[in-house]
């Protein structure tokens, strides 16, 4: 050890950074009722589950009611078509974005369902975007289906009048 | 202190990797039995608090989803520590001390199936000086187990001891997960995983959750026969950096015990549960607790079914299921059902958590007799 | 109150917030906190019984149980540890766990510490993770909570405006706090207006920055309250928790926050929240979050939140100031962010507020929320014993 060593340890800048790269594989499980749920869009089908207490159709069927506590797993076919409850306009990019902002996620509630999912509208500049809007399932092709929410690309306008706020307020 | 017991008990089946439960799945059934031992309805439960840990699950916010299987609605007074469930009775106990809530809902749930288990646990350490080495949780056991080679205070035949009591213990166990038999000679020809530890003195990959409910005085009294009372608990947490600590001690746990009424002069104990994922960390915490660690029989360990002394880990302990965040609490909960099925009136229960022991809970429980 | 025992705050300490704190480690920037919450306690670490900490998901530091390391640097060695994870609302979470300690008669002093520093990771990234199963279709919070904000404005029929005007007067308040991260000198409606639209209808400044930052309290037994300053005492304490979604659920004024604050007036002899307290730290990360607050917690009758805020009684000087040190729009260490809040209202009843001090605050309200607005956590806080 030299003899300036201590000396130039103090003058140091201190280190503020230590770049640690973690990387961390998982193998998640669905469970049976996400599963009868995702089977169902490989089969361009929607299909949900109903508690067998208070009757609410989810999709997707839950290993429990979150009023009730048992499984809500009945199973229940629903439309491909709904109602826009809510959006959200995204303009900011990030890493896992799967379109170029600015995109329109919407939250849509299906008919004969009571809960609403989650996905995009496209077809529509973002102003245009509104609420009550009533919209339609267009799936990929028969070769791209698989058991994921990815079997539907998008939601796009059905060409029906919007829904009146009253229909949906319930599940906003 | 208010007098607060376990009143129930409820576990799933642990196994090596379960690919029909997501996280509500898991604990669904075991909330919903523990409640139904109870006699008791989820809206009347006073407090609910759950354990588990984003890093297994692989997600932040994983206890989110779980709630469900509370059915939280109307809403609920509610918590949850990113530690064993074993932790979340000791805050639930706390919260019942407070003298307005009567009962409260423990439940646990771990997947350690989902990641690679040993490249989590890195993640656990010191970010600045210890993860970056990427020692992993079995490596860090075998250091400490080689401390206590070295001290003379075991040898490996006393650690390969352990797990075939532990082995012979879960054939009883319907909820166990590694259940074969295997005898002490056969378990040392095995080749060393980690030297000195060999794959039995280490713990399963386990999925699995449980749930306790407790209920204070006279509430407990109604709801069950025999209620398993909690006579005292604590918990102490020793330094992280190994190098600070003696590894083949373990004060934190002796001060617990000692807080919770199970020191040097304390009565003695029908059953242990010890949370001991490692076998030569049950030799460091029956040291730390007083309890013999060489009864005079060939082996050198007591078997759990004779002499004076208590009954180890009849369960089969964290050896033969180790599910993260819930094996703790089940060492509680296995030491609770015992009491109340009248297996014995009075019962010491562990739960560990951190690498090489580093935090230590311990709880004394007793029955005050009455028809199980 | 109806526990057994009273349960009184005798020391407080923040960090300053910063987006980075590089000059600080982990362990460095939880011992800032609780130096300071000692100091104004004038106690030593050998005066702790035990620690409670909490924050937010580990992920954004990248350590899993960070609380097992971090045992060291917070004098925990021989004495309980607790962490305490309810998402946003832990900060407050971890402030009830610890007073519940003191209220169940198990400890007389234990040091309550939560923080996050963010910059250890990628805030966005541990928020949306690629889970499959399920497209990526939002982005962060923000992307949680706009359609909350738009379902809110349609439901009530707030202007606009409302929301430029409550990220003003946070930022204005931020001025006067010397721990707070954003201090926007000059700040005004048409800086506000003029930023960036990030999640329609919410702009780049009506959101909560990304903060390093730590909180840190002591706790103490009524025999142990005679501490150097007056103590704040605890009022009235409680947590409610409701599903993340369920059918019919009201995600805009949702149940479980208001019977968490029922719960909390009941226990504090609270008849009319807008009149009874004098001042309130509410967990409002985005600006359009102070008016459906106000509704939820029984501060102004439903559809009428944004008219208190409107008329301008929310601001210092109002006659109901809300987060008078400039909350969390100023200052967001995620997991530290409802401690803050719960700290602040403490400090508030303290008369220790300094700048942003409410004149002859004697009860005080904090705040914290968390997950898809379905974990609560408050206190109320007061100047007497109660």
């Amino acid at each position: 050890m030299s003899d300036d060593a201590p000396d130039a340890a103090a003058t140091a800048a201190p280190v503020t950074m230590v770049p640690s790269h973690v990387r961390l594989t998982y193998t998640v499980t669905a469970g049976r009722h996400l599963s009868s749920y995702l089977r169902a869009l490989a089969d361009r089908r929607i299909v949900g589950g109903r508690c067998p207490v208070c009757t609410k159709v989810y999709l997707p069927a839950r290993g429990a009611c979150p009023t009730c506590g048992v499984p809500a797993d009945q199973p229940v076919e629903v439309a491909d078509r709904g109602t826009v409850t809510t959006f959200c306009v995204i303009r900011i990019p990030f890493e896992a974005a799967p379109f170029p902002p600015p995109y329109v996620a919407v939250a849509i509630l299906l008919d004969g369902a009571d809960m609403p999912i989650f996905h995009l509208v496209r077809g529509i500049a973002p102003e245009e975007a509104r609420m009550g809007m009533r919209v339609q399932a267009r799936w990929v092709a028969d070769d791209q289906l698989g058991p994921t929410l990815a079997s539907i690309r998008w939601f796009e306008l059905s060409g029906e009048p919007d829904a009146a706020y009253e229909t949906y307020a319930n599940h906003l | 202190m208010r007098d607060v017991a376990i009143i129930a008990f409820a576990q799933l089946p642990a196994v090596r990797r379960d690919t029909e439960r997501e996280e509500v799945e898991l604990v669904q059934p075991v909330v919903t039995a523990a409640l139904a031992q109870a006699g008791l309805d989820r809206r009347d439960v006073g407090f609910t608090i759950s354990g588990s840990c984003d890093y297994l699950l692989g997600r932040p916010f994983s206890f989110v989803a779980a709630l469900d299987a509370v059915a939280p609605w109307p809403p609920i007074a509610e918590s949850h520590v990113e530690m064993d469930g074993a932790w979340a009775l000791y805050e639930a106990w706390a919260r019942l001390q407070c003298g307005d809530v009567d009962t409260a809902l423990i439940y646990a749930y771990g997947k350690s199936s989902l990641g690679e288990l040993p490249d989590v646990l890195v993640q656990q350490l010191d970010p600045y000086y210890l993860a970056p080495l990427g020692a992993d949780a079995i490596s860090l056991a075998a250091l400490q187990a080689r401390a206590l080679l070295d001290s003379g205070r075991a040898d490996e035949r006393r650690l390969a001891a352990v797990a075939a009591r532990s082995r012979r213990a879960a054939a009883a166990n319907p909820c166990a997960q590694r259940r074969s038999r295997r005898e002490v000679d056969e378990l040392l020809a095995e080749p060393y995983l980690v030297a000195p530890l060999r794959k039995h003195d280490c713990p399963p990959i386990s999925d699995g959750a449980c749930a306790v409910v407790l209920a204070a005085g006279d509430v407990a009294r109604r709801l069950v026969p025999r209620p398993a009372w909690i006579r005292g608990i604590d918990h102490r947490i020793e330094p992280h950096q190994l190098g600070h600590r003696d590894l083949t001690r373990s004060p934190s746990t002796a001060e617990a015990a000692a807080r919770a009424g199970a020191g040097p002069d304390a009565a003695p104990f029908d059953l242990v549960e010890l949370h001991a994922p490692f076998s030569h960390q049950e030799l460091i915490l029956r040291d730390a607790l007083g309890l013999p660690t060489d009864d005079g029989t060939a082996d050198g360990i007591d078997d759990g079914d004779g002499g004076d002394g208590p009954a180890i880990n009849p369960s089969g302990g964290a050896l033969a299921a180790n599910p993260m965040m819930v094996a703790g609490l089940t060492r509680l909960g296995e030491a609770a059902a015992r009491l109340m099925a009248g297996d014995g009136r009075r019962a010491l229960a562990h739960a560990t958590s951190g690498p090489c022991l580093q935090q230590n809970l311990v709880c004394v429980l007793e029955t005050d007799g009455g028809a199980p | 109150m109806t526990a057994a025992n009273r349960c009184a705050i005798v020391g407080i300490g923040q960090t300053h917030h910063k987006a980075k704190r590089q000059d600080v480690s982990i362990p460095g920037l939880i011992r800032e906190a609780a130096l300071r919450a000692l100091a104004d306690a004038e106690l030593t670490w050998k005066d702790i019984d035990a620690v409670v900490i909490g924050k937010a998901p580990d992920m954004f530091e990248g350590v899993m149980m960070p609380e097992l390391f971090l045992a060291d640097a917070l004098g925990a060695a021989g004495k309980p540890i607790l962490r305490v994870h309810t998402a946003g609302s832990v900060g407050g979470s971890t402030a009830i766990c610890a007073a519940h300690l003191i209220m169940g008669g198990i400890h007389r002093r234990v040091l309550t510490v939560a923080f996050e520093k963010q910059s250890e990771s990628d805030a966005m990234w541990a928020l949306s993770p690629r889970i499959p199963f399920q497209p990526q279709l939002t982005a962060g919070a923000g992307g949680y909570f706009a359609p909350l904000v738009r379902a809110y404005m349609r439901r009530s029929g707030a202007p606009d405006d409302v929301g430029l005007q409550v990220a003003v007067k946070d930022r204005q308040h931020g001025l006067k706090n010397p721990y707070a991260h954003l201090r926007i000198k000059g700040i005004d409606r048409a800086m506000v207006a003029d930023s960036p639209m990030l999640w329609d209808p919410i702009r780049y400044l009506e959101t909560c920055p990304s903060s390093d930052g730590a909180c840190a309290m002591v706790l103490a037994a009524e025999d142990a309250a005679a501490a150097p300053r007056p103590p704040a005492w605890v009022h009235g304490l409680a947590t409610r928790s409701e599903p993340v979604v369920f059918s019919g659920r009201d995600q805009v004024n949702p149940q479980a926050g208001r019977d968490c604050a029922r719960d909390i007036y009941a226990q504090a002899g609270i008849h009319t929240p807008s009149k009874d307290l004098d001042v309130a730290e509410l967990y409002v990360p985005f600006s359009w979050f102070e008016p459906m607050w106000l509704e939820n917690l029984g501060f102004a009758a439903e559809g009428e939140g944004w008219k208190v805020t409107a008329s301008g009684a929310t601001a210092l000087g109002g006659a109901l100031p809300i987060n008078p040190s400039g909350g969390v729009l100023c200052s967001n260490p995620i997991g530290a962010s409802g401690m803050l809040r719960f700290a602040e209202a403490a400090m508030q009843v303290r008369d220790q507020a300094g700048e942003h001090q409410v004149d002859g605050a004697r009860r005080a309200m904090g705040h914290a929320y968390g997950g898809g607005s379905q974990f609560f956590a408050m206190w109320i806080v007061g100047r007497d014993r109660p």
